[in-house]
């Protein structure tokens, strides 16, 4: 016997991804490039891979890790220096005669070194820290984190990093826009480049979720003991899944230096890490769709929806009270503390967008018995 | 030749001794059950057997191979499975998934699609659920899944830990028809049970264990038969009263 599943979400989800990239496409041409949304679009979809890829090992895996930052770090730095300019080196480089690396590569190449430098320094710390459980895994992570940014603004590796000096000059999403001669933009692709991007590298994950790598990894999450019961190699599971996870935060990192238009070390603190997580619950724990979509609304929520109320608002000649600078973060964890108790797995808990449809069939078979 | 040998198992924890240096055999095609009481380490020795705790002496003979420094992937491939006690299915994945993941080292995989058939022929259950979650299915059809999931390794050696824990008399009853069926199929069965009393009219051959120690062996009519099995496991008074 072979039970099939409908195949009717799956097509409905690739329509619809196809129609947001051509929305996408299409709003860039048509609104002006300044719009409070495509700042939200950029950033979401950069958060939305990061979130995704924390979610591979927080989600899918049960592996409890609070290192994103660390290697997204990693990762813009590892792009900033094989993408400046040579021509731009000597003054970003300006306290360290011009740096020591001295060619560049192309963009998409030092996307993949971003994710290779990260998944390496993964593979390293995970071969100590993977032995620990959950709330220890964290703390040393986190630690971990902590100690590549310090390592990052040290004077002594500036040749190469530039100390706590930013990296800049380095291509950005806005380069990815078309021009004619003058430098007038005809074709708009900075959103969509970036869309892209994150679009394959979520794909790429969600094939591996979908493999049979996949369900031991989440055979893992679910049983440890079980799993290794079953033939599962803990370790090497768990090694494979913090590396990928890891590689895909670097080439977040990658997407966040061109999103920032600079590198600083000192910017991936542990509070990034903490957004992302927050993207990661508030989605749900173990579901793709769920994380990709919290993304989009916390930044939309953190830089934009929200603004308002950190500026005095008058109706009429009634000045509001409460608003001023500051209080957008007071109802911004209001909403989360109210996403938290009402969705208490999370908007999407662990189903996908494509789930959604046949689990409302399922119910309706199940009530029916 | 014995299917699985074990000579002088000795294992420790933190410095208390487990097993004490046990030895049994397991032969092709048989039933064989161990019983004893909570801490007689029953469990202890299918842990050891199936490779999630190293002994710190005695050696495991597989087909005259010996096993006893293998890993539990290499074990597992070498044709032992293990039905771990309480059931452990893995609740987030569906049944199919479950079963699947039994099939994780197998590399055939025109094959698996056959034997999850074969697994849904032996527990209909199953198929009707089979893309429920684990964790919505009743202990029984866990402990169906378990099963299946351990055949799914395609073994020569199943070993079960206590499948009747926390089962209604009823569906004990169904878990003890199906190691009957596996052993029709030509499976062989090792069976920890504190349920000594269905294990022992289930088994072709029985030993008891009693703190780390075998303390005796027999068909599993004899030790029926025998006062003193009967006196500590079966809960019928002989001349003394039964221990408290």
């Amino acid at each position: 016997m072979k039970t099939t599943k409908s195949k009717a979400p799956m097509i409905v989800t690739i329509v619809v991804i196809a129609a947001i990239y051509a929305a996408v496409f299409i709003a860039e041409q048509i609104l002006p490039p300044t719009s409070m949304l495509f700042t939200v679009l950029k950033k979401g979809a950069t958060y939305a891979l990061v979130a995704v890829s924390m979610n591979l090992l927080n989600g899918f895996t049960g592996i409890f890790s609070l290192g994103q930052a660390g290697f997204m770090l990693i990762g813009a730095y590892v792009y900033g220096i094989f993408t400046i300019p040579l021509e731009a080196r000597p003054q970003v480089y300006q306290y360290f005669d011009g740096g020591l690396v001295q060619f560049t590569v192309p963009l998409v190449i030092a996307m993949i070194f971003s994710g290779l430098a990260a998944a390496f320094f993964a593979f390293l710390i995970g071969l100590p820290v993977l032995r620990l459980k959950s709330d220890y895994l964290a703390i040393a992570t986190l630690g971990f984190a902590e100690i590549i940014r310090a390592i990052f603004q040290w004077n002594g590796l500036g040749p190469v990093t530039n100390g706590s000096n930013m990296l800049r000059s380095f291509p950005t999403f806005n380069d990815f826009n078309i021009t004619d001669g003058q430098g007038n933009v005809t074709v708009y692709l900075s959103t969509l480049v970036p869309f892209i991007m994150s679009g394959v590298c979520i794909l790429l994950i969600v094939l591996l979720i979908h493999s049979s790598y996949g369900r031991a990894l989440k055979a893992i999450r679910d049983d440890e003991v079980a799993a290794e019961a079953m033939g599962i190699n803990l370790a090497h599971h768990k090694r494979l899944a913090f590396c990928v996870s890891s590689f895909f935060a670097g080439v977040g990192g990658a997407m966040l230096a061109m999103y920032q238009t600079t590198v600083q070390a000192k910017s991936f603190t542990s509070a990034m890490t903490y957004e992302i997580l927050l993207i990661v619950v508030i989605g749900g724990i173990g579901s793709v769709t769920g994380s990709v979509l919290s993304s989009f609304l916390f930044v939309a929520c953190s830089e934009w929806w929200l603004r308002f109320l950190d500026e005095k608002q008058m109706i009429g000649d009634f000045e509001v009270p409460l608003l001023r600078n500051g209080f957008r973060l007071v109802v911004f964890s209001l909403i989360i503390m109210i996403v938290v108790l009402f969705f208490r797995r999370g908007i999407m808990g662990d189903r996908e967008l494509w789930d959604l449809k046949f689990s409302g069939k399922e119910r309706k078979r199940r009530a029916k018995e | 030749m014995s299917l699985l040998k074990v000579t002088n198992l000795v294992v420790s924890y933190g410095g208390i001794e487990a097993l004490k240096g046990i030895s049994f055999e397991v032969e092709q095609g048989q039933i064989v059950t161990l019983i004893g009481a909570n801490g007689a380490g029953k469990s202890t020795t299918l842990r050891t057997i199936s490779g999630l705790v190293a002994p710190r002496d005695g050696r495991i003979y597989f087909e005259g191979r010996d096993i006893t420094d293998y890993n539990t992937q290499k074990i597992v491939e070498t044709g032992i499975a293990m039905v771990p006690e309480g059931r452990r299915v893995f609740p987030n994945l569906t049944v199919l998934e479950n079963l699947r993941i039994g099939a994780y080292l197998r590399k055939d995989k025109e094959v698996i699609e056959e034997d999850i058939n074969y697994v849904y022929d032996l527990f209909p259950r199953l198929k009707e659920r089979s893309w429920q979650l684990a964790g919505t299915l009743s202990g029984g059809e866990q402990q169906m899944l378990a099963v299946g999931r351990a055949v799914m390794t395609r073994p020569k050696l199943i070993m079960m830990d206590e499948p009747s824990l926390g089962l209604a008399p009823l569906v004990v009853k169904d878990i003890f028809r199906i190691i009957q069926t596996l052993k029709g199929t030509g499976m062989t069965v090792l069976l920890i049970e504190q349920n000594a009393n269905a294990a022992l009219h289930a088994c072709d051959y029985a030993y008891v264990m009693e703190t780390g120690r075998i303390t005796m062996t027999g068909t599993g009519d004899e030790l029926l038969a025998s006062e003193a099995i009967q006196e500590a496991y079966l809960g019928k008074q002989a001349d003394k009263p039964a221990r408290s």
